[in-house]
């Protein structure tokens, strides 16, 4: 055979892995994330002048579910939450998203290698529990960013509890988390369901953003209003079961889902009374 | 008493080496390889038997030797070889048989070990980062390679629930590479673009060569049970595997491919179902099963890359290095049956 000719793969022990590129197993790369957070930097301080109340809840180590209430055509919670983190507690946030990324060309690698991770339970195991990270999600999915302007801040139905479940089995602490401003920022007039099927998009909307800097071509387009951005972050949820477990017990779960939409929900209302102006705050 | 082991697809890449792998192992006193064609690779004390591998010669085989040892690894994995037709005789049938003879009453098979392959896991877009050994496949199988490996599966499982008193390892190898096997995916890195479908870089794992037969030979030796993948460390992405062989990709339309996959094979660029899968959504699995059972990796995924790479460039510039081998029967023959031939044991010591 061949293999006397060729180098011995070890060394010290160790086996050498000529990697080129910091690209993770979860397909994320530090150094794209750096070029993230530098074309997004002016977005968060600028544009949304993002402001926290509560960071200080968030784990400098051990594994994390984030949850929050999702808004905007295309939403621009998940960046400001993963830009406020990472550059904060310079720790990876990973954004746990079902397939409707991963099967896109361009766009799909692009949210890999920003963090996107698909939403599926062993992958959400492996990351919380094993790899203790952080990973963010959103449990209304695409029925929040779905949502008209007139139904705004109403929080849709948490899914089937599955974030509960997964945050149990791994042993990980929820910690929920409400976004005001990511809904007036690319607002939704209109949808034509016509468009949608027709491009394989669960809603295609016509945004007031779009109204408004249309005249600048396809990328005002996706320019998001200048909307504040307020981040709550709620006191950390720790539920009373020993983890890896096969399954829980299904009401356990949906009332512990249930309750913490309660919260982001009032913290949202509580959030919202006090807020003198969607643009300044 | 040593073992007494039959090895399927003797003529093929992955029977021959593991033969030759046993022929160094001393606790190993039979070895017997069936194929239609003859190996490739040198073998000394290997019994070749030419024959189709049906039901009634493997069954008479393992009853004249007394095989209590039976590696299959004669599945073929690779579309572009033969058509699907074919695919199913020579995995589905093939092992039918196998398992049958290794079933028979008063059987003295003891040990079974089976090569299958990842591919069973298929390529989606739910799939999971990493498939362990009891996740399930999120897609429907699509093509014969797939469709077949799963029946081979459903085959090997049920002789193992049938036969409990037989010690059965599946082994799950994920893409091979190294400096001597040729693969679509090994052809595909030697074109001097490498393909990609256009706005997807997905992650791939891959496997050397040698930790293939080591895989095997651990087994064996160990006396391991169960299913196991088998994969070197690490998750690589398509354009970085492209760029460890000092490559560039050449994006392909990601919708169609169907249709253009005859027009590419004519040019010489073969990509077959299971390899487009792969570099849609890659395919990562956990391959921490085998690794608590003692076994050690001597290549992650991108050292089996750098591997093969290396050698492909040696082959570019000096051509094979190892001369070609051709079995020749009567020579083969006459050193393993004529009483005129001395066993290298019993020669005198030179003073």
């Amino acid at each position: 055979m061949s293999e006397a000719m060729l180098e011995e793969p070890t060394s010290d022990g160790e086996l050498v892995d000529p990697r080129r590129s910091d690209v993770d197993e979860w397909g994320r790369s530090e150094r794209m994330r750096e070029v993230a957070r530098a074309v997004y930097g002016p977005l968060y301080r600028t544009w949304h002048r993002v402001e926290w109340e509560g960071f200080d809840k968030l784990p400098r180590e051990g594994g994390a579910l984030l949850v929050s209430n999702h808004a905007g055509a295309i939403p621009s919670d998940a960046p400001s939450i993963m830009h406020g983190i990472e550059t904060e507690l310079a720790r990876p946030v990973y954004g746990l998203a079902d397939e409707i990324f991963k099967r896109m060309p361009v766009v799909g690698t692009m949210w890999s290698r920003v963090g996107g991770v698909l939403a599926h339970p062993d992958n959400a195991y492996r990351l919380l529990r094993e790899q203790q990270q952080l990973a963010l999600v959103f449990p209304e999915g695409t029925k929040g960013t779905g949502k008209h302007v007139s139904e705004r801040y109403r929080l849709r139905r948490f899914g089937r509890g599955g974030f509960v479940q997964i945050a149990m089995r791994a042993g990980v602490p929820v910690i929920p988390i409400a976004v005001v401003g990511a809904e007036e920022a690319m607002p939704i007039l209109y949808k034509s369901p016509a468009l949608a099927k027709l491009f394989g998009l669960p809603y295609f909307p016509i945004t007031a953003n779009m109204i408004a800097f249309g005249g600048l071509g396809p990328l005002g387009m996706i320019l998001d209003l200048p909307s504040k951005i307020r981040i709550r972050v709620l006191d950390p949820i720790t539920f009373d079961v020993e983890p890896d477990r096969p399954r829980y017990s299904r009401s356990l779960i949906m009332d512990e889902s249930e309750r913490i939409r309660q919260l982001i929900q009032e913290a949202l209302y509580d959030m919202l009374r006090h807020r003198e102006s969607v643009w300044f705050g | 008493m040593g073992k007494r082991v039959l090895v399927t697809g003797l003529g093929a890449f992955w029977g021959g080496r593991v033969a030759q792998a046993l022929e160094a192992d001393p606790s190993v006193d039979v070895i017997v390889g069936l194929d239609r064609y003859e190996p490739t690779v040198p073998l000394e004390r290997t019994e070749f038997v030419r024959s189709d591998e049906s039901y009634s010669i493997l069954a008479r085989i393992v009853k004249a030797a007394r095989i209590d040892t039976i590696v299959h690894t004669f599945l073929v994995l690779d579309s572009t070889q033969m058509r699907s037709r074919k695919i199913h005789e020579i995995n589905v049938i093939g092992t039918m048989n196998l398992v049958a003879a290794a079933s028979a009453p008063h059987s003295t098979v003891r040990n079974v070990v089976v090569k299958s392959s990842t591919v069973v896991y298929g390529t989606g877009a739910q799939d999971p980062v990493y498939f362990g050994e009891d996740s399930r496949r999120t897609t429907p199988p699509r093509h014969m390679v797939e469709r077949s490996l799963l029946e081979v599966e459903g085959y090997v499982r049920d002789f193992a629930v049938d036969n409990p008193n037989v010690t059965l390892a599946m082994l799950r190898f994920s893409n091979v590479l190294g400096p001597d096997i040729s693969t679509p995916l090994s052809k595909a890195l030697e074109l001097p673009l490498t393909p990609s479908l256009m706005g997807f870089d997905p992650r791939v794992q891959l496997v050397h060569e040698t930790d293939v037969i080591r895989a095997i030979t651990h087994v064996l030796d160990n006396g391991v049970e169960g299913i196991y993948n088998v994969a070197g460390d690490g998750l690589v992405p398509w354009s970085e595997v492209a760029a460890i062989c000092g490559k560039r990709t050449f994006p392909l339309p990601p919708y169609g491919m169907d249709l253009l996959s005859r027009p590419l094979s004519r040019l010489g660029i073969d990509l077959p179902p299971e390899l487009l899968g792969l570099l849609r959504y890659g395919r990562g699995v956990d391959n921490r099963r085998l690794k608590q059972t003692g076994f050690e990796y001597h290549y992650t995924s991108a050292g089996t890359v750098a591997a093969f790479s290396d050698a492909a460039r040696l082959r570019s510039t000096v051509g094979n290095p190892t001369a070609e081998y051709k079995y020749e029967q009567d020579v083969e023959n006459f050193f393993r049956h004529s009483p005129v031939v001395v066993p290298e044991a019993e020669l005198p010591k030179r003073d």
